[in-house]
């Protein structure tokens, strides 16, 4: 099967609803206001260790998580809170993690980088760079194994594009024909090291071609760019004709983590990005212009949004830290887990 | 209502910073994600960016300033509608709460009780003592390898999600022949020939589990499993404890561990006192036919991630194995093969040959030893050690793997804190040579761990 390059429009002719539209507006901006939140919490030393926030990136997971339905998973690498809010987590379980307190979703034992969601089929939350993606294809291994339709959103980043594992899962999923959409967020940067002076291609979804893996590039700072190429992935995979490859083409505002300074790129390169390609600004307009809604109904929105966001770290503060029985727990399950 | 912008932390370690520039000024409306100030840490120099709207009503710390404590404030932030004037001493900080402690509660209270006792008073171990089957079961001859092959089929036929992945398991039949069958019985569906990607096919088994299957992922060896040891530990072995109990990976790993013979040294290691450390991992290491099959049944129905390491020259060994539908045997059990007074020799795997040999050859001279088979690295039966130790007052452990940190290493430390006082002599680890492994017939005999050298070894702590 031959890859192909995106012929995704630019989002002008938007084929959803005001609703629709609506809705990725408030998803991606709770994941823009709630990460702002959690630089502020990292800064007052409420947030401990590694940090690391997803502004930015936002149109790659609600785009994405707008052509799911039940019983899909979906796994990632450490940069995650955005994908936990947009598969419909609960910011105060999300934000209470980040605090290490008892009501965080890991109990306070995993982490930033290390949550999950049985209930949500969200399998992390992976700290080692790479190795999500072999645990991605192995979910999709039990649905094949299973017989169902349900596909498995793999996430990982162009850094981890470079791991030598990616490209094993790569040649089993396609040889096992598994219901993987392997989504390469590509932000442009693995940590400080830019793509160029990292990675030998400038197209990476086309090393899919050397395993017979179709795939695409799509412009990640529109969220309807995104959606329609996830839905063409989706089709594919559900139709049993095994993984496909989505190399979103996105962008990080933010460090790599809250103590990146941030010397690699110039203010300048940041900031170009700001003003014109921010996915949530393209958004807001369609939805103006649009005439969907109006300037007082977005701020109602934003306020509700600053609510939920505030609330969820005055709950991340209250709740406790875990009792101390907590460090000799979860060690060993004595029952096998319920399956989701 | 005003706010304070507090000087914030900007990585893991930071407890001041210096205040390298102001980017705003007073009167200035910032949003968020604005730069306000460039803030030196101890590792960089960061930009400051603003989280909420406002103008920026008063400046509290000058550039250039030094030592500024994290969450000190260092300005006002003006909402829309209020002016300069109303900035009063009552301005609240953004986030009125302090600081989570730096401290770890660990430290805050006592710790909790983990360390083994201490102190002189030794209780009496309870070790269970109940035999692996009753009296008058028939027993049948069985080579180890045909024994876990057993093992593992009837659990397939138990549980259609156990499933048995790896290099050569399907059409080969098993590169050492331990899967012999199985593809015609159970299907390609389930007995599953991957490509030579150990890292990959790993992780896909971790995955397979989480998604609500039981995989038995098989090494060819267990010296390929290192190209795999993250996925083995950082993936299976602490998901459970990362999810706060929600997801854990209920699966095998499995394949021969331990030199074979004459393969040198990428081929000859043995990883027992590698996996046994890891919690979240638990680990058998069998010696007869009869404990294979039984701890490859238990193995797999445990809901946790468990490392079996086989041994290839113990493969083609036969032993009694008995004929009772659905024969398992617990974790955490040690066997004692031979009851004694003079030493007790612990062992595990194929060191078990040479300490039956040794305890053979002992009795011949009137050196009674007791002999115990761990069958589990973890969870232990250290009970059973303890108990012994208190009898014959003297031990000596039998492994091939690497002296430092070894297996037999963690025995001496369990017993001298655990039944120190009934010591007559240390401990005497008898281990693998602390060399690769070489190739040369008479080489390769010398590193390994011999019979001679547990004979003496007992002689040692025995005086004689």
């Amino acid at each position: 099967m031959a890859a192909r390059k995106s012929t995704s429009k630019p989002a002008s002719k938007p084929n959803v609803s005001a609703d629709e539209l609506k809705s990725y507006y408030k998803d991606m901006l709770l994941i823009r206001r709630f990460e702002e939140k959690a630089g502020q919490l990292y800064g007052m030393g409420l947030i401990g260790g590694f940090c690391h926030l997803y502004i930015g990136q936002e149109a790659v997971v609600v785009g994405l998580e707008a052509t799911t339905k039940e019983g899909d998973s979906r796994i990632t690498t450490y940069r995650d809170h955005g994908h936990m809010l947009a598969c419909g987590m609960d910011p105060n379980g999300v934000m209470a993690e980040l605090t290490g307190r008892e009501d965080g979703y890991s109990r306070g034992k995993g982490g930033s980088m290390h949550m999950f969601s049985k209930e949500k089929r969200f399998y992390g939350g992976h700290g080692i760079v790479g190795a999500n993606v072999p645990l991605g294809a192995g979910i999709a291994f039990a649905d094949k194994y299973k017989g169902n339709d349900h596909v498995t959103f793999t996430y990982f980043g162009d850094g981890a594009a470079n791991q030598g594992q990616v490209y094993e899962a790569f040649n089993m999923a396609a040889l096992w024909k598994l219901p993987c959409i392997f989504v390469i967020e590509n932000n442009q940067y693995a940590m400080g090291t830019s793509q160029q002076r990292s990675t030998s291609s400038a197209e990476i979804w086309e090393r899919g071609k050397a395993f017979g893996i179709p795939g695409e590039a799509v412009d990640g700072m529109d969220v309807l760019a995104v959606k329609e190429a996830g839905e063409k992935a989706v089709a594919h995979c559900r139709a049993g004709k095994g993984p496909y490859i989505l190399e979103i083409k996105t962008y990080r505002y933010r460090g790599h983590s809250m103590s990146d300074p941030a010397k690699y790129r110039t203010r300048e390169e940041v900031q170009k990005m700001r003003d014109e390609r921010d996915p949530i600004e393209a958004v807001r307009n369609l939805l103006l212009t649009g005439k969907h809604a109006s300037e007082e109904d977005l701020k109602a929105i934003d306020k509700d949004i600053k609510k939920v966001v505030n609330d969820s770290a005055e709950f991340a503060k209250e709740s406790p830290e875990p009792a101390l029985e907590e460090l000799w727990t979860d060690i060993y399950a004595t029952e096998v887990p319920q399956e989701a | 209502m005003a706010t304070e912008i507090l000087m914030p932390a900007l990585s893991p370690t930071m407890e001041e910073g210096t205040l390298a520039k102001w980017l705003v000024k007073e009167g200035d409306t910032v949003s968020s994600g604005d730069i306000m100030a460039e803030i030196e840490t101890d590792k960089a120099t960061m930009e400051f960016e603003a989280v909420d709207e406002g103008t920026i009503g008063k400046i509290l710390i000058a550039e250039g300033t030094e030592g500024v404590k994290v969450n000190t404030a260092i300005a006002i932030l003006l909402e829309e509608g209020e002016s300069a004037d109303d900035i009063d001493t009552s301005a609240k900080p953004a986030e009125s709460e302090e600081p989570a402690a730096k401290s770890s509660p660990a430290e805050k209270e006592d710790k909790p009780e983990a360390a083994p006792a201490e102190g002189k008073s030794h209780p009496e171990p309870k070790v269970d003592t109940a035999p692996d089957w009753p009296e008058g079961t028939t027993l049948k001859k069985q080579t180890v390898r045909e024994a876990l092959r057993d093992g593992m089929a009837e659990e397939m036929r138990r549980d259609e999600n156990v499933f048995l992945m790896g290099e050569e398991v399907a059409e080969y039949q098993g590169a050492y022949k331990i899967s012999q069958g199985l593809l015609d019985e159970f299907g390609a569906k389930r007995v599953i020939d991957t490509p030579i990607t150990e890292h990959g096919f790993a992780g896909i088994g971790v995955g397979a589990s989480w998604g609500g299957l039981r995989p038995i992922v098989e090494f060819m060896t267990w010296n390929f499993a290192m190209q795999a040891i993250d996925q083995i530990i950082n993936s299976a072995a602490k998901t459970l404890y990362m999810s706060g109990g929600q997801m854990g990976s209920p699966m095998v790993f499995r394949g021969p561990n331990g030199a074979a013979a004459r393969v040198g040294a990428q081929h000859s290691q043995d990883y027992a006192a590698w996996y046994m450390q890891i919690p979240g991992l638990k680990v058998a290491m069998p010696y007869s036919a009869s404990d294979y099959k039984g701890l490859m049944k238990t193995a797999i129905r445990d809901p946790n991630p468990v490392i079996f390491l086989e041994n290839e020259i113990l493969y083609g060994r036969s032993f009694d194995v008995p004929e009772i539908e659905d024969y398992t045997v617990p974790f955490g059990k040690a066997r004692i093969w031979r009851e004694g007074d003079d030493v007790t020799i612990v062992s595990f795997g194929i060191g078990m040959s040479y300490a039956l040999q040794a305890a053979d050859r002992l009795a011949e001279e009137g050196i009674m030893a007791e002999v115990i088979d761990l069958r589990t690295l973890r969870p232990m039966d250290t009970d059973s050690i303890i108990k012994s130790v208190m009898k014959t007052n003297r031990c000596v452990t039998v492994e091939e793997g690497w002296p430092q940190g070894s297996v037999g290493n963690y025995i001496s430390s369990v017993i001298m804190q655990e039944a120190f006082d009934y010591l007559d002599a240390p401990v005497i680890n008898c281990t693998g040579k602390d060399v690769p492994m070489p190739y040369a017939a008479n080489l390769e005999k010398h590193a390994l761990v011999t019979t001679d050298e547990v004979v003496e070894a007992v002689k040692k702590v025995t005086y004689k």
